[in-house]
């Protein structure tokens, strides 16, 4: 429908007096175009039909230091339409500071639920935002800002309860000292960046204050594509036209937990959402998720519901497919994140979803309401919103690699506190990894390797882990010692032949999971002559050198020794590019035993070999699943 | 006059006037129509901005205070740069 025949239909039904179709049609049409025009368009529409409509009125004050204006047509169209009716008082300008400080202002005769205070760097230390400061001022610099905003929320906290959301600050895009700001470690940057560290203690001080992290929110759109010169020189607004109801969400990400409209519950689907592809038609092997492209959108989708759920959010599934398709992958695909014990209930049948849902709350005792609906299919969720206009359903958008990104924006998921209980629930799972950079201190080599906190884990080969590995024998070039090329067909009958062996090797380490990198082969020559002959070994390039090499080489040794091997040995056959791998068996205490061409066949006794595993990495054996 | 220019800005105008299509006409002006005032003028120039891709000059702004002014300067914001 194009934007004016909506607009007609919504007055239609509104003259009608059908307030809920209307209501749900203003949906769409926000959805389809949140535009400062629309924005406009959808609260006056609203306000006609808002007293038939089932709506929480929360009263919410805003103190600011620039021009918002603009941004409050965003603001309440996006509250209407999550529930919430926003009467909305602005601070005459630049009269902030009397209206916090003076009991009789017009702050507190208006009763406000909420009160942000929204001022700029600029307008509060000029000077500060403007110019190059002396080293040695920083600390009374900060002192100079902090004080009197201490105060101001003092004097809020003193005359009204109403819950506080402060903006925190933004640094100047080009500090006065150019470079040398960054250098000295006292300069206009650090100071602002002290001046939010200590805002954040202050709001700690008192009751129901929060920090909102403008610098973030401005650093995560850019800095340049955020601001407007022109619009701040001339009407004092400093935000460009398309940032401002990234604003307006912003606010609204408070203005959700903070009137109770939160998914206390997500309900997700499986094929296409939590992995790419159907599993009953595309099987366990055929699903694509893991840490490559294009699986690697789903497990990032993964990682954002394992942080929903370290926040105290549950989650259940409900996918139409065949439960026991549906439950292998589940528990068994190595790429998964979440397993069956992150999910409250489960509803994989061929029922209608919207029966399924509700099944599902009445089994964990929530309302609808409190029930939030991920599906990537858009048929799904136009009958969800149909049935259950109440459940928040979410827009996926059509790309995978948005979906993520979705997610972490969703409002009703945030939370300003955590229950005991909440954490409790969440600390069960580690779903942040530690993503810090590596310290500087580093010396020795060994203590390179300590700090990368590597695990390890070597599994037989295995139906899940098939595909991957046929691709790596096909296609590793540089650290592969015999360049054996292998297909799926072939790596199975292998692996089932008496005498065969086939492991693969995943890795991960403190920033992230490397996935599986590499594969080996060992063969048991004559029983009576208990030799065992690598006939393959390969590792992916981006984790060599880091000492994986030496365990995999190891875990071979031991698996040899433990089948009553005596020797352990393996050809290096030379092509144009295994180059990295030449002097692999020789750094590892093997001799060489004979050579043909360039080729060379290289041992190692196993009785006297003193060949260990790195104790910096933590080496896991599973069993493959006997294909 | 162009058109679907005018049916665009027509829209535009009245979603953030908060008025009709039909009452959007070439004799509207902020002297003539209570609801533009300063705050809704602001608006009105935002929403153009965000609808047609561009930015407008301080100088074009206070210009704007008419349809027929706007559209002249949506207008000429929207030719192609002559060669």
């Amino acid at each position: 429908m194009n934007p004016s025949d909506v607009r007609e239909k919504i007055e239609h039904l509104i003259s009608r007096g059908d307030a809920s179709a209307a209501s749900s049609l203003l949906g769409e049409l926000w959805r389809s175009e949140p535009t400062a025009s629309a924005a406009s368009f959808v609260v006056q529409r609203f306000e006609k039909i808002r007293s038939h409509l089932n709506l929480v009125s929360y009263r919410l004050a805003i103190l600011r230091s620039f021009t918002v204006e603009p941004v409050i047509p965003f603001l309440r169209a996006a509250g209407f339409l999550a529930g919430i009716d926003l009467q909305v008082q602005l601070s005459d300008f630049n009269a902030y500071v009397q209206e916090m400080v003076d009991p009789a202002s017009r702050l507190y005769a208006f009763s406000p639920d909420a009160v942000i205070l929204a001022v700029q760097t600029r307008d509060l230390d000029p000077a500060l935002w403007c110019g190059s400061l002396p080293a040695e001022a920083e600390p009374a610099v900060v002192d100079r800002f902090i004080a009197p905003l201490r105060q101001w929320m003092q004097a809020v906290r003193r005359n009204t309860p109403a819950h506080l959301i402060v903006h925190n600050f933004e640094p100047p895009p080009f500090p006065g000292a150019g470079l040398l700001d960054a250098q000295t470690g006292a300069g206009q940057r650090a100071a602002i960046l002290q001046i939010n560290r200590e805002l954040q203690a202050l709001c700690l001080e008192q009751p129901n204050v929060y920090v909102l992290d403008y610098e973030a929110l401005v650093s995560r759109h850019g800095y340049r594509s955020w601001h407007d010169e022109r619009k701040w020189l001339t009407v004092r607004l400093p935000i460009a036209a398309p940032h401002l109801n990234d604003l307006a969400k912003e606010w609204l990400r408070f203005l959700h937990p903070l009137t109770g409209k939160v998914a206390k519950l997500l309900v997700v689907d499986l094929d296409n959402t939590l992995w790419k592809g159907i599993i009953g038609e595309d099987g366990l092997h055929g699903i694509r998720l893991g840490v490559e492209y294009p699986g690697a959108a789903f497990q990032e989708l993964q990682r954002v519901l394992l942080d929903l759920h370290a926040r105290g959010i549950l989650l259940a599934i409900c996918s139409k497919n065949n439960f026991d398709d549906a439950m292998e992958a589940i528990e068994k695909h190595p790429g998964m994140l979440l397993r069956a014990h992150h999910f409250a209930a489960m509803r994989i049948n061929w029922r209608d979803k919207s029966q399924n849902l509700r099944e599902i709350a009445t089994e964990l005792n929530l309302g609808t309401d409190a029930v939030a609906f991920l599906d990537d299919n858009p048929t799904e969720r136009q009958q969800m919103r149909a049935e259950l206009p109440e459940v928040m359903v979410l827009d996926l958008p059509n790309d995978p690699m948005e979906f993520a990104r979705t997610l972490r924006e969703y409002p009703a998921f945030e939370r300003l506190s955590l229950s005991r209980e909440d954490q409790e629930r969440g600390t069960m799972y580690q779903a942040q990894r530690v993503r810090q950079a590596l310290q500087n201190g580093t010396t020795s080599r060994e203590e390179f390797f300590r700090s990368l906190e590597q695990e390890a884990e070597i599994a037989a080969l295995s139906g899940a882990t098939l595909p991957r590995i046929a691709q790596l024998i096909n296609k590793t070039n540089q650290f592969n010692l015999t360049t054996r090329r292998y297909s799926e067909q072939q790596l199975l009958e292998m692996s089932r032949a008496p005498g065969w062996n086939c492991f693969s090797i995943a890795v991960r380490d403190r920033f992230g999971d490397n996935g599986l990198v590499g594969a080996a082969i060992a063969h048991f020559q004559q029983a009576d002559h208990p030799i065992c002959e690598i006939d393959t070994f390969l590792l992916s390039c981006r984790v060599i050198g880091r000492t994986v090499e030496t365990a995999f080489l190891w875990f071979l040794a031991d698996h040899a020794r433990s089948r009553g091997a005596r020797r352990l040995q393996g050809w290096f056959l030379p092509t144009k590019k295994n180059a990295p791998a030449r002097d692999f068996y020789s750094s590892h205490g093997m001799t060489k035993a004979s050579e043909n061409g360039g080729a060379s066949l290289w041992t190692l006794d196993l009785s006297a070999s003193n060949l260990s595993c790195p104790d910096w990495i933590r080496l896991r054996v599973v069993p493959g699943d006997n294909l | 006059m162009n058109p679907s220019l005018f049916e665009r800005l027509r829209r535009i105008a009245a979603d953030v006037l908060e008025v009709t299509p039909g009452q959007i006409t070439e004799s509207v002006s902020s002297e003539t129509m209570e609801t533009w005032d300063s705050v809704h003028h602001l608006n009105l120039v935002l929403a153009l901005e965000q609808e047609f891709h561009l930015q407008f000059e301080p100088e074009e702004i206070d210009d704007m205070t008419s349809i027929p002014s706007v559209l002249a300067v949506l207008d000429r914001k929207l030719q192609p740069p002559s060669r």
